[in-house]
């Protein structure tokens, strides 16, 4: 039996590599892979499977078909007809709600999973647990006399006692407050550098995902759409449906001008303008397409003060809304000439006051030919 | 002299306050009850709480039928069944050594059946209000099936196992109609303290089955509150 600590050393480099897919009762077809330090985010909207994967790979749900193994080890295979029940699978599950033992001490809901050691080991791993997750003092209260915060770090502890080969969180910061949020989730990226196993982290909060995870797997209706860095799925994604989902909203259709060359840039024609790009990768003239500019790379040409790309791709328009974010301004803006086109972009807030913006006024802003990215058009 | 045994004196000239033989009998007669029908009311509650399976509202209507059947029905049928002519009342004879009926085995069968609903239903009640997830953690913790029961699933249905015992206990120290039916009133051993009281209204001595019936009051009211204590004390004591 191996210690219920994670020390690398003895703890043996584990790879999560999943395949499911089933056509009912909650429609799967997901695959995607988890490296051994790697923290990888399952992201996608309310009814999208993400919680359906996690309960299949700690067992708790039966998949149709496809396969779940951990460093090797078969926990599901249908073609083999392997299903390794939920309580030999070694998997460590927090789950949405924390679903704590109500009866039991917070020092008792971890030892009871600190299983094969003797009582007073199980205990005193629990202790030591329990003060990782910062919850020494607290360990005779029970989940009643707990703070949502103190439950989210008891249920965590309770995951880790028996030495998992694999760490799911599912939505584990959606029960608490927005303060409490932002701590769990420092402590929980200052916990998962010490572990040496794959951690999923299931969330339908992009900004989460993108602030903790190594990678981001997009889950659509069941559907795994792209696994990538958060680089990779916000900036380039693949689909404009990812794009979407992502929650990017300068989304617009275009037909490939010039493809681009080794040393030239490529042009599109987005209604009745021409915008540079870096690449249209293998697209031909008249292509059509769908592209995506991330509001970081819409700059704001302000006045008299010019910046560098403020030849870029300018587009004139109003602005439509201004909405504070706290230190920064969300800002739409209606694109002259083209109707309905709206692009969204951030501003902070002294550039807004100093170029004295509000609804009505018209700016100019560049679209960086960098940051345009092309995906295909969607088939309607 | 209140301790002297009453069955043998029933209708002696002696005055004879307290039968105790009938007594001891109902008492002993909860106690089996409850004893038995424990096990079989948490296996049927689980089922019923969270198993999915045909025809699970016809055996939710059966296990509740003794709720409103009159007692003489079921006692009827119960005395239909037993009698040794018929083939269940046959193969029953040969399994008890006996005839059910007019003999204790026999009340306490139709006890266990009477008492199903007033022990399942508190129970079901208990084991539907743990989220389902909480028994998911315990497995997901390593816990097995038996262990997630014993250490999770009773304590947490501890409540309902209270109220269960509370019931039944209070329904049979209180049950008349069935026990009647099935076992008529033989002092020593089918005749409980309810039916005492009856045998004594029906011989015109009132005084001896007013004390009976208070008696009966007071330890009904004395076992319900002392099983609530039990409950309370023990939802504090949690580790």
């Amino acid at each position: 039996m191996s210690s219920p600590m994670f020390s690398p050393d003895t703890e043996k480099h584990g790879v999560l590599d999943v395949a499911l897919s089933q056509s009912g009762p909650v429609p799967l077809d997901a695959a995607f892979a988890c490296g051994g330090n790697e923290l990888l985010a399952l992201v996608g909207p309310s009814g999208s499977g993400k919680t359906t994967v996690l309960r299949a790979i700690a067992g708790l749900m039966l998949p149709a078909t496809g396969h779940i193994r951990v460093n090797g080890e078969t926990w599901f295979d249908a073609g083999t007809g392997t299903f390794v029940p939920p309580q030999k699978r070694a998997a460590g599950l927090v789950f949405q709600d924390y679903a704590l033992f109500p009866h039991l001490s917070a020092l008792g809901n971890v030892a009871i999973a600190a299983k094969g050691l003797g009582r007073e080991a199980a205990l005193a791993v629990a202790r030591t647990l329990l003060a990782r997750v910062h919850l020494d003092g607290l360990e005779a209260r029970r989940p009643a006399q707990l703070s949502g915060g103190q439950r989210q770090r008891v249920a965590l502890a309770r995951a880790l006692a028996r030495s998992p080969r694999v760490l799911l969180l599912d939505e584990p910061f959606s029960a608490v407050d927005q303060m409490t949020r932002e701590k769990l989730k420092r402590e929980l990226a200052a916990l998962r550098s010490t572990l040496s196993i794959p951690v999923l982290l299931v969330t339908h909060d992009i900004g989460e995902a993108l602030a903790l995870a190594d990678r981001v797997s997009v889950l659509y209706r069941g559907r795994t759409l792209e696994t990538g860095t958060p680089d990779d799925v916000r900036l380039r994604p693949s689909s404009p449906l990812v794009a979407r989902l992502m929650g990017e909203t300068n989304l617009f259709d275009a037909l490939v001008e010039a493809p681009s060359t080794v040393d030239r840039p490529g042009r599109i024609r987005w209604r009745d303008r021409i915008l540079n790009v870096a690449a249209t990768g293998s697209r031909r003239h008249g292509d059509r397409i769908a592209w995506l500019i991330p509001a970081d790379h819409v700059v704001l040409q302000t006045r008299g003060r010019p910046a560098a790309g403020d030849g870029e791709n300018p587009v004139t328009g109003k602005i439509s809304a201004l909405a504070s974010l706290g230190d920064r301004f969300a800002v739409t803006l209606d694109i002259e000439g083209a109707a309905r086109e709206t692009l969204n972009f951030r501003i902070a807030t002294h550039t807004l006051r100093r170029n004295d913006l509000a609804p009505g006024t018209e700016v100019t802003v560049s679209l960086l030919a960098e940051g345009i990215h092309l995906m295909d058009a969607e088939v309607v | 002299m209140l301790a002297r045994p009453g069955g043998e004196f029933g209708g002696g000239p002696e005055p004879n306050l307290m039968d105790w033989t009938a007594f001891s009998l109902s008492l002993k007669l909860a106690l089996a009850t409850c004893v038995l029908i424990m096990p079989l009311a948490i296996f049927s509650a689980r089922a019923l709480a969270w198993g999915n399976f045909q025809g699970k509202s016809l055996v939710e209507a059966a296990i509740l039928l003794p709720l409103v059947l009159p007692p003489t029905v079921l006692g009827y049928y119960l005395l239909m069944g037993f009698a040794p002519g018929s083939f269940t009342g046959g193969l029953l004879t040969r399994l008890f050594g006996g005839p059910l009926v007019f003999s204790f085995a026999g009340i306490l069968i139709a006890s266990l059946i009477v008492n199903l609903p007033f022990a399942v239903l508190p129970l079901q009640r208990a084991f539907e209000a743990i989220p389902g997830n909480v028994r998911e953690a315990a497995w997901v913790s390593g816990l097995s099936n038996w262990e997630t029961f014993r250490k999770i699933e009773l304590p947490l249905a501890w409540p309902g196992i209270v109220s269960a015992l509370a019931l039944t206990f209070a329904h049979t120290l209180g049950e008349f109609g069935v026990v009647l039916m099935i076992g008529g009133n033989i002092p020593g051993e089918t005749q409980t303290l309810s039916i005492a009281i009856y045998d004594r209204v029906q011989a015109f001595r009132n005084g001896e089955a007013g004390i009976m019936a208070a008696a009966l009051l007071g330890f009904s009211f004395l076992a319900i509150a002392v099983v609530h204590l039990m409950a309370r004390r023990r939802a504090g004591r949690h580790v």
